[in-house]
């Protein structure tokens, strides 16, 4: 086993004691208690050293082979960015962003001080919201499907079966719609209070399963931080009259979905990094 | 109903400090840490700045969500 220690990077921010604060109190919540600032120009980073073995490619891959290690690695980014980001505005970095030692981390907040500075000022007095739309049929109160299942004059079971069987697949089919529908208006009414808005793709049934029913569409919006009673209640009215649908709001969350430079409202798609 | 069992190592602190308090679902924030947050070149792991992430063995899950961020508003 070796000792060599290599630096990752949680997030940036801008130079100052808010900053500093924001590393203390992360330090805190995540355990590392090796967090610090790596400052350079009007930026800082927050740093902690992990095991360099454990972040060579194959290091990563390995930690990466099991949900429970993603999560460890996920959830312990996720500690320092979310206590830094009460304190100050910061960009949280892509998971696993690492560098040989210190230094390199103050070459890389030098090279890259123009975008990450214009990006930390978008992103100033904004939180990120998610809003999930779920199509719930069972959520739904089954108006005239539910008398179907009672044994009526000339019915077979296999007949009572296939119709049931036809009026579960409507309802289905009803949510879906329904749900839909109350997606674009979410989007729109959103779109009224956010300043950016991006769609990550639908969440599906997995190892990490999320909520109930089937998930249609999975938003995040940036949003000013004064607005967010108003942005809450634009949302959840969308919902309001349509049975079999279901709206969960996430949040607040530090800006991951924003801290990008290809996916902030305003900002023209520069760079196609490949993807 | 987004009540679940807080999950060991999740930090805790007071509910009222909205961020940290809350318990987040894994799925959450994976749709977030693997799709967001700014892509710096590191030394180490090129590829996993860039979201070669695991082309391993949660490829179903990591998939489902690397793939995702479809785009943004148009202005």
């Amino acid at each position: 086993m070796s000792d060599d220690r290599v630096s990752y990077v949680y997030a940036v921010g801008k130079r100052g004691p808010a900053l500093e604060s924001a590393a203390t109190i992360g330090a805190a919540a995540s355990g590392h208690r090796g967090l610090r600032t790596v400052c350079e120009g009007g930026l800082g980073a927050l740093v902690s050293s992990v095991p360099a073995e454990q972040f060579t490619e194959e290091g990563v891959k390995y930690q990466l082979e099991s949900l429970d290690q993603l999560e460890v690695i996920a959830r312990a980014h996720h500690a320092v960015v979310a206590a830094a980001w009460e304190h100050t505005t910061v960009l949280p970095m892509r998971l696993a962003t690492v560098f040989l030692d210190d230094a390199r981390v103050a070459d890389m907040l030098r090279e890259r001080a123009h975008d990450l500075a214009r990006l930390l000022e978008q992103l100033e007095g904004h939180v990120e919201w998610g809003v999930k739309v779920y199509a719930d049929p069972g959520a739904a109160p089954t108006t005239a499907a539910a008398p179907v299942a009672t044994v009526s004059v000339g019915s077979s079971p296999g007949r009572d079966y296939l119709r049931q069987r036809r009026a579960r697949r409507q309802a289905h089919e009803q949510a879906l719609r329904a749900a839909d529908a109350v997606a674009a208006r979410v989007a729109g009414a959103a779109r009224e209070v956010a300043s950016a808005g991006v769609e990550h793709r639908p969440q599906q049934d997995g190892p990490v399963s999320a909520g109930q029913g089937e998930n249609v569409a999975n938003y995040a919006f940036l949003v000013p931080s004064e607005h967010t009673a108003r942005f809450q209640r634009a949302v959840r009215s969308q919902a309001a009259d349509a049975a079999g649908v279901r709206i969960e709001i996430t949040g607040p969350w530090a800006p991951y979905s924003f801290a990008t430079t290809d996916a902030h409202d305003g900002s023209p798609t520069e760079d196609n990094d490949g993807r | 109903m987004d009540v679940e069992p807080t999950v060991p190592g999740a930090p805790v602190r007071d509910a009222d400090t909205a961020l940290v308090g809350r318990h987040v679902a894994l799925i959450d924030l994976l749709d977030r840490l693997l799709a967001g947050g700014v892509v710096l070149t590191g030394d180490l792991v090129l590829s996993i700045a860039d979201v070669d992430l695991v082309r391993i063995n949660l490829r179903a899950v990591i998939e489902s969500i690397t793939d995702g961020t479809v785009g943004g508003w148009e202005p």
